[in-house]
């Protein structure tokens, strides 16, 4: 019987973390102020102490330096893991990762692979105003050439990184800022999961939730109000956006018939539409209503609390979804 | 810095290198611009006629298993780093047989073995790159040295700044070689730096900065010889080759940016003939050996677009390899 | 006529550099080409004598086309000028070749007839096909009106046996009241209702009864049918379905007919272009579509199509009627009971039989102006009887 703690999501990517330098000597941190401020997010609290400041490296305000650093450290033979304070300052790294990183490996005919992680911070809901609430893992899973990992379970917290530290190619991981703090249980010694499929974390017949990372605790929070009126509801964690793992969406239609996508995104141009699209390719002939999208509204997302409530996709927003396609009262 | 450049080549050895060297630049240069005319080569190209004393006086010092980090000005850079030319040309036509499996073309130059790591298309991305090989052999206390050559258009950009900040702060071996034809494309140095002195923009970073004549053969390599001994000994440093390239930016360009005259007047410090008739008047070289190494580099080149021309066009069936790595994980 | 940038696909001789008979070396410019962007002086990659100008100044030819002959003369010490090996595949062809001309954009498929395809799900046509259900016959309790495979499937049971008309309408009222629920709660209903004057509505009943058996009598039921069927021609945006987010206004006018059913609950048989019909025929139709809902015995033709419904509770008692609309229609209008009511008319004050009528409108569709002149023309249509 395996022994099962309490963590937080912050304690389980920080022992994610340590873990993997314990592991691999080639492996280290780089990032701003991961150091001697201990992360931003106190992800990397006490690392420094342990594994000192080469492994724990400080960098400047750098972001396009230091990602092209780990490009450069990875095809150099390290396993460099990048931080990115957050997914809004990953822009000033753009051209690193879409033209350095996603584009090495094809451009020089498969001779250079680039064995990179790069963590960032995403997601909105703490009044951060418009430049520090972006979503924007599903637009990085438009490019070919990088992987997209969302973990929004303990489980996928304490593993994926180790996965994605043996992939030879360039890993984007997003942690969402708001799960940080919030706890759970998992398994004292939870090890690697896969970086290629979707998983179901709650059964249902009458409707299907499809949801990743910021949406996944929200999808399951309707779920359960849904079950309490009667309508049983599967939810379907992406867990990965590229590869998006085509067969459990389609499996998930085709067992429910219904399907609503909650993305923390904006709706135009999202990955729900990605999935949406792929559903109405692929499985036309299973569904019984229309496709629905929970999204965030079209909007930068406003400071005060009501605003950004109103704009983010909530528990409730899915669950009337839902309720509509199913037919009931709203 | 003022340093005497020796006067005359070593001894026969080291002139037929040198100028060899620079005249199977040439040749090829010419070759592509022919082949460019006649729809063979598509795309852009950018030929280095005129900088050829450059690429082979720096790449002549260095060590096997150092890197090279280039720009999409980098044929030369990349036949003096020892990439066959019959292989580079292949590249050119895009055929299978080319450097990067003729995924690249002319701008995507890569080469494993010689680790010659582009071929970058995007000005001043190739340093952060520089940077983090540079961070691996620090971090692996492997004594090399990467050097990165991109051209004074550079400097205006971010990454320029970032990528000397970051290698000065934690003294890696880079040798940022900053080769000065005046012209960014179609804008004259003088029109886009308020400080047109680069050394001083090194200097800023706390990191030794030398200027050379880069029409010199001589010069570059004595001063590229120093110089990888001091990175290798202490840490970055900044040399600014002073050239100039005869022809246009890219094939199609009319070059309505500068004189003529100025072009006339450059042209006659052509590092070949000025390396020949330096090398003979020191008895280094006889009379017909200039001719003899053109003859020798015509028929190479002559060959290299045989090889090109009957190479294999991958089969379109082929298109999605290479994006991620197609080996076994490590 | 060499290739000189990405994009360039042709170019005009503007000058040449090098007359026939004149020798050049490789490397020297020989003639001045403009590439629509820019005037490029071309070279030459061999040494040689001009032979020939094929091109003249001023003329404009494709990347690839021979521009001059020309004879190349041997360096001495260079390389021979032999051509290549010979190369097993055709030489690439010198220009790119002209793209094969855009397929002409297929026809745009003729717009399905608004009441011919069932709107259902994919699943529930999948499913409709497979068990053999006719969708025509079936009222969607989906969202936006589809039917959904809940319907199929209750329409489908049960399955070999010759179907019983009190089992279909049994099914179909069950659908109706699904439907009822949802347009409840979905569709925006507004009201607008009028008092109409049938004062000469009926004296013209009275008079062309007269001359009629019984059996052939007219109601004043038929005359609202045709009343709504022409006002609804007039007034467009009340006739049609709401689907996917739109109005679809429909071609023909098929005014539905709520009846009530004795066992209770409402059938909707639907009485096609009844514009177009006179009013014997809609009263035969009335009668007969009537009594053949109350003994379950219509055909599926009948209970789709409608475009706009009428309720009629008058018999009931009802003075005024605001009904629910019947998705995917837009309109529904309510006649109450006809009745003696005191109007004023030309400064005199005297009893005449009047009937209030309402109309439920689907506020996305339409709005109180449109409700409004239709009842006017409803108004203005029972004033003239004998026109209907």
């Amino acid at each position: 019987m395996t022994e099962r703690i309490q963590q937080s999501f912050r304690d389980a990517f920080r022992q994610s973390l340590r873990e993997a330098l314990l592991r691999d000597e080639r492996v280290f941190l780089m990032g701003e102020d991961v150091g001697r401020y201990g992360g931003s997010y106190a992800v990397s609290h006490g690392l420094l102490a342990e594994f000192g400041p080469e492994r724990i490296r400080d960098t400047p305000l750098s972001e396009s330096g230091f990602v092209g650093a780990g490009i450069g450290a990875a095809l150099g033979g390290m396993r460099p893991i990048v931080e990115i304070m957050t997914v809004n300052f990953s822009l000033l790294a753009l051209d690193q990762i879409v033209n350095g990183a996603a584009t090495l490996s094809h451009m020089s005919g498969g001779q250079i692979h680039v064995p990179l992680v790069i963590r960032m911070a995403t997601g909105a809901g703490r009044q951060l105003a418009a430049q520090h609430s972006h979503s924007l893992e599903g637009w990085y899973a438009h490019i070919p050439g990088i992987k997209i990992a969302a973990p929004a379970t303990l489980e996928d917290a304490r593993g994926m990184l180790w996965t994605a530290l043996c992939d030879p190619d360039p890993v984007l991981i997003f942690e969402q800022a708001r799960l940080y703090p919030v706890e759970g249980e998992v398994a004292a010694d939870a090890g690697p999961v896969d970086l290629e499929r979707a998983a179901v974390r709650r059964s249902g017949r009458d409707v299907s939730l499809i949801a990743y990372g910021g949406t996944l605790d929200r999808a399951l929070e309707a779920a359960q109000s849904l079950a309490a009126e009667g309508i049983e509801a599967e939810v379907l964690d992406l867990r990965v956006l590229r590869p998006l793992d085509e067969a459990a969406i389609l499996a998930t239609v085709a067992r429910t018939h219904r399907v609503v996508i909650a993305d923390e995104g904006w709706r135009s141009g999202s990955l729900s539409a990605e999935v949406a699209a792929r559903i109405a390719e692929r499985a036309l002939g299973e569904l019984d209503a229309p496709i629905r999208r929970v999204c965030t509204a079209e909007v930068p997302i406003p400071y005060p609390k009501h605003l950004e409530d109103a704009a983010l996709p909530s528990a409730a927003g899915i669950a009337a979804a839902a309720r509509e396609l199913v037919g009931r009262r709203g | 810095m003022t340093h005497e450049a020796p006067a005359a080549p070593r001894d026969r050895e080291h002139a037929l290198r040198l100028l060899r060297g620079m005249v199977r630049i040439r040749r090829f240069e010419e070759a592509c611009a022919e082949q460019y005319s006649k729809g063979r080569i598509r795309g852009f190209l950018h030929l280095y006629v005129g900088q050829e004393a450059v690429a082979v006086g720096v790449l002549d010092c260095l060590e096997r298993d150092d890197a090279v980090v280039a720009t999409y000005r980098e044929h030369g850079h990349a036949l003096a780093r020892g990439i066959d030319s019959a292989r580079l040309m292949a590249e050119m036509f895009g055929r299978a047989e080319g450097c990067s499996g003729g995924r690249g073309g002319s701008m995507h130059v890569f080469d494993a073995a010689t680790r010659f790591y582009g071929g970058q298309a995007i000005v001043a991305a190739g340093l952060p790159l520089a940077v983090g090989l540079a961070l691996a052999d620090q971090m692996q206390r492997r004594p090399r040295v990467t050097v990165c050559f991109f051209g004074e258009g550079a400097v205006a950009e971010g990454e320029f700044h970032e990528a000397m900040n970051l290698a000065a702060l934690w003294r890696l071996p880079v040798l940022f070689a900053c080769e000065n034809n005046l012209y960014a494309m179609g804008t004259a140095l003088s029109r886009s730096e308020s400080e047109t002195n680069l050394c001083v923009k090194a200097a800023s970073y706390e990191m030794p900065a030398w200027s050379v004549d880069g029409m010199d053969v001589l010069a570059v390599e004595d001063a590229t010889r120093r110089a990888m001994t001091a990175v290798r000994e202490g840490g970055p440093l900044f040399l600014e080759l002073r050239t100039y390239r005869f022809r246009a930016h890219s094939m199609f360009d009319p070059q309505l940016y500068r004189d003529k005259a100025e072009v006339e007047l450059w042209k006659q410090r052509d590092p070949i003939p000025a390396f020949a008739s330096r090398a003979q008047a020191s008895g280094a070289l006889r009379p017909e050996d200039r001719a003899a190494l053109e003859q020798e580099a015509e028929a190479e080149m002559a060959q290299a677009v045989a090889f090109a021309e009957a190479g294999r066009l991958e089969p379109v069936a082929e298109l999605a390899r290479h994006v991620y790595f197609e080996g076994e994980a490590r | 006529m060499p290739s000189l940038g990405a994009d360039m696909d042709r170019g005009k001789i503007l000058e040449w550099r090098k007359k026939v008979g004149e020798s050049f070396v490789r490397g020297e410019i020989v003639v001045l080409v403009d590439t629509d962007k820019a005037e490029i002086e071309v070279e030459s990659f061999h040494d040689g004598v001009l032979d020939e100008i094929l091109v003249a100044v001023g003329e404009t030819v494709p990347v690839g086309t021979p521009i001059a002959r020309f004879t190349a003369s041997a360096r001495p010490g260079a390389a021979p000028a032999t051509p290549p090996p010979p190369v097993t595949r055709a030489p690439p062809a010198p220009a790119t070749p002209p793209r094969p001309p855009r397929p002409a954009a297929p026809a745009a498929a003729p717009p399905a007839p608004a009441a011919a395809r069932a709107h259902a799900t994919p699943l529930a046509r999948r499913i409709a096909a497979e068990r053999g259900v006719d969708l025509t016959a079936l009222v969607g309790s989906g969202v936006d009106g589809a039917i959904t495979r809940e319907d199929v499937e209750r329409a489908a049971a049960p399955a070999a046996r010759s179907a019983v008309p009190r089992d279909r309408a049994g099914a179909m009222r069950a659908a109706i009241a699904a439907a009822m629920e949802r347009a409840n709660r979905e569709i925006p209903h507004y009201y607008v209702e009028s008092r109409i004057d049938l004062g000469r509505a009926t004296e013209w009943l009275a008079a062309a009864n007269a001359a009629r058996p019984i059996g052939e009598r007219l109601l004043p039921a038929a005359l609202f049918v045709k009343a709504v069927a022409l006002a609804a021609r007039e007034v467009p945006e009340l006739n049609g379905f709401w689907r996917e987010g739109a109005f679809e206004p429909a071609r023909e006018v098929h005014v539905g007919l709520i009846v009530s059913l004795r066992q209770g609950g409402l059938l909707a048989p639907a009485l096609h272009d009844a514009a177009d019909k006179s009013l014997s025929q809609i009263m035969v139709a009335l009668r007969d579509g009537v009594a053949r809902a109350r003994a379950g015995k219509l055909r599926s033709s009948e209970v789709s199509g409608a475009t706009i419904s009428l309720t009629n509770l008058g018999d009931q008692g009802a003075q005024r009627v605001f009904g629910v609309i019947m998705p995917p229609q837009v309109a529904l209008v309510g006649f109450g009971r006809v009745t003696e009511q005191p109007v004023a008319s030309g400064g005199l004050i005297g009893a005449r039989p009047v009937v209030d009528v309402s109309v439920a409108g689907d506020h996305r569709a339409s709005d109180g102006h449109r409700a409004g002149r239709f009842l006017s023309a409803l108004a203005r249509l029972l004033a003239e009887p004998e026109r209907l």
